[in-house]
């Protein structure tokens, strides 16, 4: 049946049709970056090539596939839940929605007291950001320089214009900038009480990682509090215990007013994306419950799936897993990086959250290559291509740590060359 | 409007509660990573720790287990509490595990390697003593241990169990080395024993539970049942010998695989003895009584196991018989031992079988008898003053070990004897088990051989003092501080800094200030932990 459906003459031919009827330049930037990958099949942590090249994932769609490709016991969630569910009405009270909102309250920073849905991450923020502005009765959103959260309406415009002017879609007026971890910039941009809230990714991925400064979020929450602003943690990417907690917000300190979860969510399986407000945020939900809605907002099979993927990732056996991995590669990359300390300039790293940085300007890019020909498939920073991001899964073995750490160190080497004899990606 | 309670869990749980079985499988592997680089110092340091968190709460848990399973008697069962926390740790304090041998003759040098992820199936008999003792066996060489409890005494072995845990973590063993299955069920512990992360399934418990370890296709040391046979003989002090039984044989109710099933005494001894039987304590029943007794414990021909670990007043009781008060064991007498004699198989009970036979050397084929209806490769005993006896019983009678002049109970499980003390009786080819002896430490523990050639041209090398382990300074895993909360000094001296030591011919890296860095480190994460619950 899918063979019917999905048939192409050769990889060629299918690279072909895709340029012609699906997006040219990304399929194109994809050959000419030494990654001509087309995912066939995919399991645990492996996806193989239509031609059968098995890959390590350690870009995970940003942790969507943070319990692995096709995880078994998801996978049997969502198939029991398609006997019974479907997506479902999105008007009335649900089973799924409900008991997946109470798992998250309960398992949430202390305060996050309501559940909004939608079907993705870009979504999820503008709900966030629509709460805040209803909370505040103000305008005003301050993101960091170069932050990513999503490329809808509302969340497109806290981002790096890279994504915005294009599409005319920058809002300089009401959407402020300001540097990261430059706290001084964060007070002068809410001095004017005039802002509605603050989002943050807690680490913010698309810009390779860079992490906070000791005490920079909990001060910013401040700074939020002091100015009437609300603080959104956008934990997207640094959830769902990639940094060894639940949500990496809590490693700070900070209770935020929003948080904002999606991707690896429902385990890879069905999109879902989740708000959790505390009850001051959340004040539309009272007021007009249908001010804003979302057909496939909190799909049924998606909740039973993020329920599934809740339960795993709060096993204490898997936190204390995470660590141990972390751990792994702390001393894996150091190592590595003392063999090629001038090209390996740094690692940011906070549990399983990495950005690997390298001394050229499109270092990762290079070693985003060697590292596909060696069987690793991690993908460069798009707002600064020095760095790679460098996402393991959160259910890794000590075995399939050790693999992926030999084939990075030969890669790392073998990117140094190809800088070296200055050759182009 | 219905009234049953609305649920999508089904859609979300495994009855069995397989796939966290298999979370904890997971999370074992990493701990046995990290526990085989540990050094002796560091071993010994958990071992005790943990050895002596057991003993600490040894009343407190014999009392539970005797609640909970509502069999054996509480006072015993400190007794093995001690015998197999504490006392087992100081029986192997000189003993190493650990550290590589070194056979300058033979250009040998053997480097200790855990078995890794043990699987410790432990019964309801002697529910704590065997959790300590699988636990430390295996902490004393390095593995990291799944408990699988016997369902009926799940709640006091899961809190022993974590016990151990928390007190190995806090002496520095890395998290996850012992763990604890909740809610035993078969599927449970089918998939535990199927997986491969399961290195090794140490097995106590019932025949069918022993023979499922051995066909899972997972390495298994398994042991069988016993069914103990005590010759006593007219040259053995008789009197000691009648103490000695009805001791063994009362000793936490019979709920000892190794306590006496059936006394064989030759006709020229059996006056004395059975006079001084009395006096130890014992009662002898005669034929109706025996009969009651017989059908009472026997129902249908098979044991009642409501009354594993009763005691003999309470089972005197139970078949409408009035004993004296201060009866410890009721002697059943019987003709032959013949597999349609009920009393003549195990019985975990304080009833003793009693058989007269002509002369000792056919009290030999009697006990051979005994063995043939169940028990073989497990224990056997015999009181006797003659060597050449002693030799002919030992030799005849198809068990590993034979206790001579001593209670077989503690006796075969080394606490009286100079065998290794246990709570696991290796069977051996007699049993069906692949372990021959009491099981020890040696038994977790295997050795990679470093063997030069035997040309005596080429040198062997000098090995002296070397050890390829370092127990790590902080907790393993180190908490997931950010790498910019670390501090410079770490960040740049990083390499080997964290949970794990490179091995010893590598530079370490942390160079003099090491200590200094990990106080720093663990300064950090206090802090953040404190943080944490502060917030």
């Amino acid at each position: 049946m899918a063979e019917e459906l999905i048939s192409f003459a050769s990889k060629q031919d299918m690279l072909a049709k895709s340029k012609q009827f699906w997006n040219p330049d990304k399929t194109q930037f994809w050959i000419d970056s030494g990654v001509p990958l087309v995912i066939d099949r995919r399991e645990a942590y492996f996806i193989y090539d239509v031609e059968g090249k098995r890959l390590i994932d350690v870009h995970l769609n940003g942790g969507t596939y943070n319990l692995g490709h096709r995880n078994p016991e998801v996978a049997a969630a969502v198939t029991a839940a398609m006997q019974r569910f479907d997506i479902g009405n999105h008007h009335f009270p649900s089973l799924a929605r409900t008991a997946l909102a109470e798992a998250l309250v309960s398992s949430a920073p202390e305060g996050l007291a309501k559940v909004m849905y939608g079907s993705g991450g870009g979504e999820a923020i503008d709900i966030a950001l629509k709460s805040a502005r209803h909370a505040t009765q103000k305008r005003g959103i301050v993101s960091v320089a170069k932050a990513y959260h999503g490329h809808t309406g509302l969340a497109v415009a806290t981002g790096d214009e890279r994504f915005a002017t294009l599409f005319l879609a920058d809002r300089p007026e009401e959407f402020t900038h300001v540097p990261f971890n430059d706290t001084d910039a964060m007070e002068a941009a809410l001095k004017a009480r005039d802002v509605a809230a603050v989002i943050m990714e807690t680490i913010p991925a698309t810009y390779g990682f860079p992490l906070p400064a000791p005490g920079y979020l909990a001060d910013v929450k401040k700074l939020c509090e002091r100015y009437g602003a609300l603080y959104i943690a956008d934990e997207v990417q640094t959830g769902l215990m990639r940094t060894g907690e639940l949500w990496a917000i809590s490693k700070h300190g900070v209770n935020p007013d929003i948080l904002v979860s999606g991707k690896g969510i429902s385990g890879g399986m069905y999109p879902v994306s989740v708000v959790l407000a505390t009850e001051a945020a959340a004040g539309w939900l009272t007021e007009d419950g249908f001010a804003h809605m979302s057909t496939f907002g909190g799909a049924e099979l998606g909740c039973v799936a993020a329920l599934k993927t809740l339960e795993i990732t709060t096993r204490p056996e898997v936190r204390s897993m995470v660590h141990y991995i972390a751990a792994v590669f702390t001393e894996g990359l150091a190592r590595i990086q003392g063999q090629y300390p001038d090209w390996f300039t740094g690692i940011r790293q906070d549990g399983l959250v990495m950005g690997l940085e390298f001394g050229h300007p499109q270092g990762a890019k290079f070693v985003m290559k060697r590292l596909y020909e060696n069987g690793v498939w991690a993908i460069f920073s798009t707002l600064d291509p020095r760095v790679l991001q460098y996402k393991p899964g959160i259910l890794l073995t000590p075995a399939l740590c050790e693999e992926l750490l030999e084939r990075t160190e030969v890669a790392i080497g073998k990117a140094r060359d190809d800088v070296a004899k200055g050759g182009r990606r | 409007m219905t009234e049953s309670p609305i649920s999508v869990s089904e859609l979300l749980t495994d009855p069995a509660g397989v796939p966290r079985a298999r979370a904890m499988l997971q999370r074992a592997e990493w701990a046995a990573r990290a526990f085989a680089r540990y050094d002796k110092p560091g071993v010994d340091a958990i071992v005790r720790a943990a050895a002596e968190a057991g003993a600490a709460k040894a009343r407190e848990y014999a009392e539970w287990a005797v609640r909970e399973t509502g069999f054996g008697v509480a006072e015993h069962k400190v007794l093995k509490n001690i015998a197999c926390s504490t006392g087992i740790a100081d029986f192997y304090a000189g003993h190493d595990y650990v550290t590589p041998r070194i056979d300058a003759e033979a250009k040998i040098v053997e480097v200790p390697r855990p078995a890794g992820v043990v699987l410790a199936l432990t019964p309801s008999t002697n529910p704590v003593a065997t959790v300590f003792f699988k636990c430390l066996l295996a902490l004393m060489t390095r593995s990291v241990v799944v408990v699988s409890p016997h369902p009926l005494a799940k709640e006091v072995c899961a809190d022993a169990a974590r016990t151990l845990a928390g007190a190995a973590v806090r002496a520095g063993a890395p998290d996850g080395v012992i763990q604890v299955v909740d809610e035993p069920s078969v599927p449970l512990i089918d998939a535990l024993m199927t997986d491969e992360r399961t290195s090794v399934i140490v097995a106590t418990g019932g025949v069918p539970v022993v023979r499922a370890a051995y066909s899972s296709g997972t390495p298994a040391i398994g042991v069988g049942p016993g069914n103990v046979p005590v010759l006593v003989d007219a040259t053995a002090d008789l009197g000691q010998a009648a103490r000695r039984i009805v001791d063994s044989k009362s000793f936490d109710n019979s709920i000892l695989c190794t306590n006496e099933s059936v006394l064989i005494v030759p006709e020229q001894a059996a006056a004395t003895l059975l006079r001084h039987l009395k006096q130890a304590g014992a009662y002898l029943l005669a034929p109706d009584e025996r009969d009651r007794i017989s059908e009472l414990l026997f129902p249908g021909g098979r044991f009642d196991i409501r009354f594993v670990g009763k005691d003999a007043s309470w089972i005197a009781a139970e078949a409408g018989l009035r004993v004296p008060n201060r009866t410890r064991v009721l002697l059943a007498p019987f003709d032959l031992v013949v597999p349609e004699e009920p009393l003549a198989h195990e019985k975990l009970c304080p009833v003793l079988g009693l058989v007269r036979v002509p002369t000792a050397r056919r009290g030999i084929d009697a006990a051979r008898a005994v063995l043939r209806l169940s028990g073989r490769g497990h224990s056997a005993a015999i009181h006797s003053a003659d060597p050449q006896l002693i030799m002919e019983y030992g030799a005849a009678v198809e068990v590993l070990r034979v206790a001579v002049n001593v209670g077989n109970s503690l006796g075969s499980a080394g606490l009286e004897t100079n065998l290794a003390p246990t709570m696991t009786i290796g069977t051996g080819f007699f049993g069906r088990s692949s372990v021959a002896e009491n099981l020890h430490p040696s038994h977790l523990v295997q050795w990679t051989r470093l063997a030069y050639n035997r040309d005596p041209a080429e040198p062997f090398g000098d090995f002296t003092g070397m050890t390829p382990w370092q127990t790590p300074a902080g907790p393993v895993p180190m908490y997931p501080v950010a790498s910019n909360q670390r501090g410079d000094r770490l960040a740049s001296a990083s390499a080997g800094g964290q949970a794990y030591h490179p091995a010893r011919s590598e530079p370490n890296g942390l160079g003099t200030d090491a200590g200094a860095l990990r106080e720093q480190i663990r300064r950090l994460i206090l802090e953040e932990l404190s943080q944490l619950a502060g917030g």
